[in-house]
Order: structure tokens, then sequence, then C-alpha cells
């Protein structure tokens, strides 16, 4: 389980469809999220399920990570899900509709025992968990710290503006409260944020304007509903040369610093404090993702010296 | 595992394969394939679903197979789908598959 990668994009892939199950690693999102849920209707449950299962245990996924969205344990599914997919070992095993900490360790119970009936190292199966509620929100921070295994948790929009008895508008003002509220928690607990899909893909124009919206409030990144989605939400999340020379120039700095002994570092007249310094690794792996940075500069493998 | 009912999975899409699993008494594993590719794969594609139904114990069966470019490891799927269902267990035995 990795919690540091880079995950800016969430590539949904409903279950039951074996065409785009198959094609779905071609597209080099940084997730591929399988979904058992609502995607698959209910008389398909079982076969989405084995269809996910087979493709899981067979196909090479080039290193993406690969999630699994399962039902709730409020359905008739979910165990059977959780059975299914441990033993198919996807990497990440996602939540839906997490209003408390209690759901999500009621699902890392049941991993916990398939992953010993498997003969696997508990712990193996990363989590996360999507908030999809008023009340998930206000638990964020409580489901965002429930379990070691959780790498993230998500907000999902539709159900919560249909439960605040809003819709969904342009500006998304409607759900401002619950991407901050999810993102501060995310962040306080050390862990991911992702943010809700955007349907309507004709729009470019504002799919462009949310993603740089979530961006700004410090989101990880975006569940995306097509392939067609990728690229801008990678373009938005890559650096610009700016913040890649400043980026370079700090890690250089903390290097000479280190080499020489010294406390206190200045690039640009400016003092650099461990969140500058945060901020600049996670701005080189980003540029990194993105093929942005130039390894003939002096600044060549600093970052992992 | 007996067949007791007419059980079927998958789809008529692109990729995709729909199978269709019935009993044919004791008169073995009887194949009926129908595949956009089945010059180049046909063969293959028999041997899945064959080793995929010694696996599972299944030595009678009518099998029709509508095939879309689906691969082995969705053949795979649908097949075992398709028998459970025409077995009417809905419990998977995951830990022998």
């Amino acid at each position: 389980m990795d919690r540091t990668r880079l995950r800016r994009s969430m590539l949904y892939v409903p279950g039951n469809n074996a065409g785009m199950i198959r094609d779905a690693a071609i597209y080099h999102s940084d997730s591929i999220m399988f979904d058992l849920e609502d995607s698959v209707a209910y008389r398909q449950k079982d076969a989405a399920r084995m269809l996910v299962f087979q493709n899981l245990r067979t196909l090479d996924f080039e290193g993406i990570e690969t999630v699994v969205r399962i039902n709730g344990l409020d359905t008739p599914y979910g165990r059977e899900d959780i059975r299914a997919m441990v033993k198919a070992r996807p990497d990440i095993i996602r939540l839906p509709k997490t209003d408390c900490a209690q759901d999500v360790q009621e699902v890392e119970k049941l991993i916990e025992i398939e992953e010993r009936k498997n003969g696997m190292p508990v712990g193996t199966i990363g989590m996360m968990a999507a908030i999809e509620s008023p009340l998930g929100v206000i638990n964020a921070y409580s489901i965002a710290t429930s379990s070691d295994r959780l790498i993230g948790i998500a907000i999902g929009a539709e159900d919560y503006v249909t439960a605040m008895k809003t819709a969904r508008s342009a500006s998304g003002v409607e759900i401002l409260y619950a991407r901050s509220a999810i993102v501060t928690a995310a962040r306080a607990a050390g862990i991911c944020a992702f943010d809700t899909v955007y349907s309507d893909l004709n729009n470019e124009e504002g799919f462009e304007a949310e993603v740089r919206l979530i961006k700004q409030l410090g989101f990880d990144g975006k569940s995306i509903i097509s392939p067609r989605q990728i690229k801008l939400v990678h373009d938005v999340f890559a650096p610009n040369g700016k913040e890649i020379a400043f980026a370079e120039r700090v890690i250089e700095a903390i290097e000479e610093a280190k080499a020489k002994g010294s406390g206190v570092i200045a690039v640009n007249g400016k003092m650099i404090d461990k969140p500058i310094v945060e901020r600049a690794i996670s701005t080189l792996e980003r540029a990194d993702a993105a093929g942005l940075r130039d390894y003939s500069s002096p600044a060549e493998g600093v970052l992992h010296a | 595992m007996r067949i007791v009912k007419t059980g079927t999975a998958g789809t008529l899409e692109s990729s995709d394969v729909m199978i269709t699993v019935r009993s044919n008494g004791t008169d073995g594993v009887q194949i009926a394939l129908q595949s956009i590719v089945e010059k180049q794969f046909g063969k293959q594609i028999r041997a899945t679903i064959e080793d995929t139904l010694k696996s599972m114990s299944i030595d009678h069966a009518y099998i029709d197979v509508k095939d879309q470019g689906a691969l082995d490891c969705a053949i795979t799927a649908r097949l075992v789908s398709a028998v459970y269902r025409a077995a009417g267990i809905e419990k998977i035995d995951w830990e022998a598959l």
C-alpha cells in the first residue's frame, strides 16, 4: 500500500463492461476504479463481481493503481464483494456512502478476515472512503482517522446535494463547505483527498474551471468518468516552469545546507521552512509525472540524493 | 455442481461474450461457438471453456457461446457466472477459483 503516490486522476470503469475493463490501462490515468456499485444493475451484481475478479487476477495494469468500489454493507452485495475482491487483490477497496468511522472499521474487519483466509499479510489491501452525506461531512475527520489502511477520502456530490435539498450548479457553491471540510480532514489526517466526478462530458470549459477550483482548494485529484478527462486533469495539476525552477532551487539549497551543516536556508532571499520543502517535493513529483523536468540541468538527481 | 436450469451471463457488446449454459442430460460437454475471431482463436476459446468446466466438475452441459472478441479472462468470468446461475447457486466458492 503506497500512501504517497500521485493520484491526480481516478478513472471510473463500470464493473460489468468487459471492453472498458480491457482498455482501462491504455489511457494512463493514475488510478483505475472498477465499480461494482451504482453503475451495475442489481441483477448483474454477481456477473460484474466475477468479471472484475477474473480481470484483476489476469491483466497487467502496468503499475496503475487498481481500486474497486464495493457495495455498502447495508446491501446484500457488500460482504460478497469483499470476499471476492480481497482474493483478487486490488491495491485499494473503496467504500461508498461512508457516514462514520464505524462504517470503515466494519469493512476493515471483513478485509482482515479475508486476508488471513488467503494467506496475505494483514494490511495488504488499502482502503479509501467516499463521503456522500451531510453526516459523513460532519464526521470527515473521524472517518479520515478511522483506519491505518485509509489512503484517502473522497467527496461524492450527487447524494450529498440531494440530502442537502439542493442541486449541483456550475459554480459548485453548494458543495464548497463539503469540499473544504473533506480536504481539511484529509490534510489533518495526512491522507489524500479526492474530488467528485464532473458528468457533463461536453462542457470542457466547465470541467476545467472545476479542476482548477479543486486543485486550488488542495485536493490531490479527481474521480473522472471518461478517458477524455484525463489529460486536462493532468495538465491542470502539472506545475508551471517557474514553480518547477523554484522547487528545484529549494531542493538544491537544502542539499547544500545539509552538506555545509547549516541550519537556515534561503532561496531568492526567502526563508525556506518545512512546508515549502514539502511543497517543492510535491511540485517535482507532479512535474516528473507530466514529463516536464529538464534532467540536463544541475538539479538532476538532487531529490533522490 | 449440477445444472438445473438455463443460465446466461455476459452481453453482446464488443469485447464481451454472452454465454448460455443448460442441461443436456448425459451427452458430455457440447459447445456451440459463434465468434468474430473464430478462425484465429476458436480453438483457444473452446479450450478455455473446457478447462473452466473441468475445474468446476461439470461433465455434461450444453454451452452456447456468442463471442464479440472477449479476452480469455472475460470468457472465464462469463462462463463461471452462467454456470452458477444455471446451478441456482448464489454463493460463489471463491477459494476454489
